[in-house]
């Protein structure tokens, strides 16, 4: 049987495998990985049916030009993203996100790009074609695990389809809107207390700029210098998404779903769970603000997180 | 033992078992760590996604749509550690060379601790150290502590790419760099010796927290024809 695969004609700026990540790793330094934004990865699999945990595309700001060989599929892409259907007559048809296509062989997908966010996700009925390592399907390039080798996608290289002959699935689409809201609430960090009174109410009064320098590993910011009186170093110690840490030059990093499980600089806060999703897509050139809560608020705004995620799941028919 | 136990953000548990780093605290923290990995692994306690053991941390990660920071807190509170058999820790023997095109970093240090090449590889060498954790990259492991007359801040500018098996030391902590990485340690030597091997499916860190690593010369010919 032949192979179901796209070719890849344009690979986009970091085009990868993904799904919820691997865990129970850290302690040797391998870190989550997995879909940027869940909520999107989660609907993309449910718009095509698919189980929730099966592999998709993740691709940011550019997203790649994909040519379908050897077979029919169907696929949905989530996101806020612009792209072209290009039928095999060369009629080009506008794509619209959170809605299941059939494409044909030999059609391409043209995802051109984010618009107001970073990440999109494109799931195609049954999944993709490649082995979990460690028991998940994300591409982690900086340790070179998981499928294509372990590295983003290039030209010319494929993207092998789970699909082997063209399944019919009912069209599904739902009607969502995704927060742009820059309002980042988080956690006071395990140092806190090492920044300046007059630092501490900046952290939570100013914006912070988001730099180019925002990749799947952290996010760099610029704004008010954050004062350290204590010490700009730890002691090495264990990280997690969402950590906010300030090196000595003052300026946040939040740390995101590829960064590395260990470091040495100050936490002054911790972004909580229900916002994780939203602050991975705000672009480079977005300001954003923190928003100080207690733990027993981030627990509950995370069930209405969890609860908001459900109704868009239940609504898609 | 476990000296205060906090929140880090809304899905992980902070334990902290004191500031300094030592062999005596950081076998406390490896402890810990050895016994809840078991206990995770037998299921129970719920929604636990990851451990984090460092020099004298701990972190557990955990899935806040299973579970919450009061239930695993409590759920750690009750478990009897003390139960914990013996560690298995091991002796690893890591080959090094320290020719120039390896040794990056004679020059700087030479001039830093007013050392020549020789000495510095004297005290470095004929000396066993412990791991103290695992990690940053995939299996870099943090390694002490060093002959004290060896001990040398990092690099002002870290490199931007330090080339995989490069052997370094700062401080009081040795390392190796198992993968290419940006790092201001300062480099003395390469190991043709595959420290973290993603193929090796169960078992792919070489060197573990607890383990003990004892460090030796070889020319550039054995490197070159170094095979595992």
């Amino acid at each position: 049987m032949t192979e179901v695969y796209f070719e890849i004609l344009r690979p986009g700026i970091n085009t990868t495998v993904q799904d919820f990540g691997r865990n129970h790793l850290y302690h040797i330094g391998i870190t989550v990985s997995g879909a940027m934004d869940l909520r999107n990865y989660k609907l993309a699999n449910a718009l095509v049916l698919n189980k929730k945990d099966e592999a998709s595309i993740e691709f940011a700001y550019q997203g790649p030009l994909l040519k379908l060989k050897n077979g029919k599929i169907t696929f949905a892409i989530t996101g806020d993203v612009a792209f072209n259907i290009i039928r095999n007559n060369s009629i080009v048809e506008e794509g619209k996100c959170y809605q299941s296509y059939i494409l044909e062989n030999g059609e391409k997908l043209d995802i051109l790009s984010t618009r107001k966010s970073v990440y999109g996700y494109l799931a195609i009925k049954d999944g993709l074609n490649y082995k979990k390592f460690w028991n998940s399907y994300s591409i982690n390039s900086k340790a070179n695990i998981g499928p294509n080798n372990g590295n983003k996608f290039s030209i010319n290289e494929k993207i092998f389809i789970k699909n082997h002959e063209s399944k019919h699935i009912p069209q599904k689409k739902i009607n969502f809107s995704d927060s742009t809201n820059n309002l980042i609430r988080v956690i006071k960090g395990s140092n806190f207390n090492y920044f300046s009174e007059d630092s501490q109410n900046k952290f939570f009064k100013e914006e912070y700029l988001i730099t180019n320098l925002t990749d799947r590993m952290g996010m760099r910011l610029k704004g008010s210098s954050l004062k350290n009186i204590k010490n700009t170093n730890i002691k090495s110690e264990g990280l997690i998404k969402g950590v906010v840490q300030v090196p000595a030059d003052g300026n946040p990093i939040i740390l995101l779903n590829d960064h590395g499980t260990i470091g040495g600089y100050p936490k002054i806060g911790v972004v909580i769970s229900a916002d994780l999703d939203r602050v991975t897509q705000l672009p480079p050139g977005a300001n954003i603000k923190f928003k100080e809560v207690t733990l027993e608020e981030a627990e509950n705004l995370f069930k209405e997180y969890l609860s908001e995620t459900r109704k868009y799941l239940n609504a898609i028919n | 033992m476990i000296k205060n136990i906090s929140n880090l953000g809304d899905a992980s548990v902070y334990c902290d078992f004191g500031s300094e780093v030592s062999e005596k605290i950081n076998s406390e923290v490896i402890r810990y760590f050895n016994y809840l990995s078991k206990v995770v692994k037998e299921n129970k306690i719920q929604g636990i996604t990851n451990l984090s053991p460092s020099y004298n941390k701990l972190i557990i990660s955990f899935d806040l749509s299973v579970t919450n920071f009061s239930n695993v807190k409590n759920q750690i509170n009750n478990l009897e550690i003390k139960k914990v058999e013996k560690e298995i820790s091991k002796i690893v023997k890591i080959p090094v060379c320290c020719d120039e095109k390896y040794g990056l970093d004679f020059n700087r240090l030479a001039k830093k601790l007013k050392l020549t090449k020789e000495e510095i590889l004297k005290s470095y060498f004929n000396k066993e150290y412990f791991c103290y954790m695992t990690g940053f990259v995939a299996g870099m492991p943090f390694l002490g502590d060093l002959n004290e007359k060896i001990r040398c801040d990092r690099l002002e500018t870290p490199r931007v790419k330090v080339p995989e098996g490069s052997v370094g030391i700062t401080e009081q902590f040795a390392n190796i760099y198992t993968f290419a990485s940006p790092g201001g340690w300062n480099i003395i030597g390469n190991t043709p010796k595959k420290i973290f091997n993603k193929n090796n499916f169960n078992d792919p860190a070489l060197i573990k927290p607890g383990d003990k690593v004892i460090f030796y010369q070889i020319t550039n010919e054995e490197y070159l024809n170094w095979n595992d």
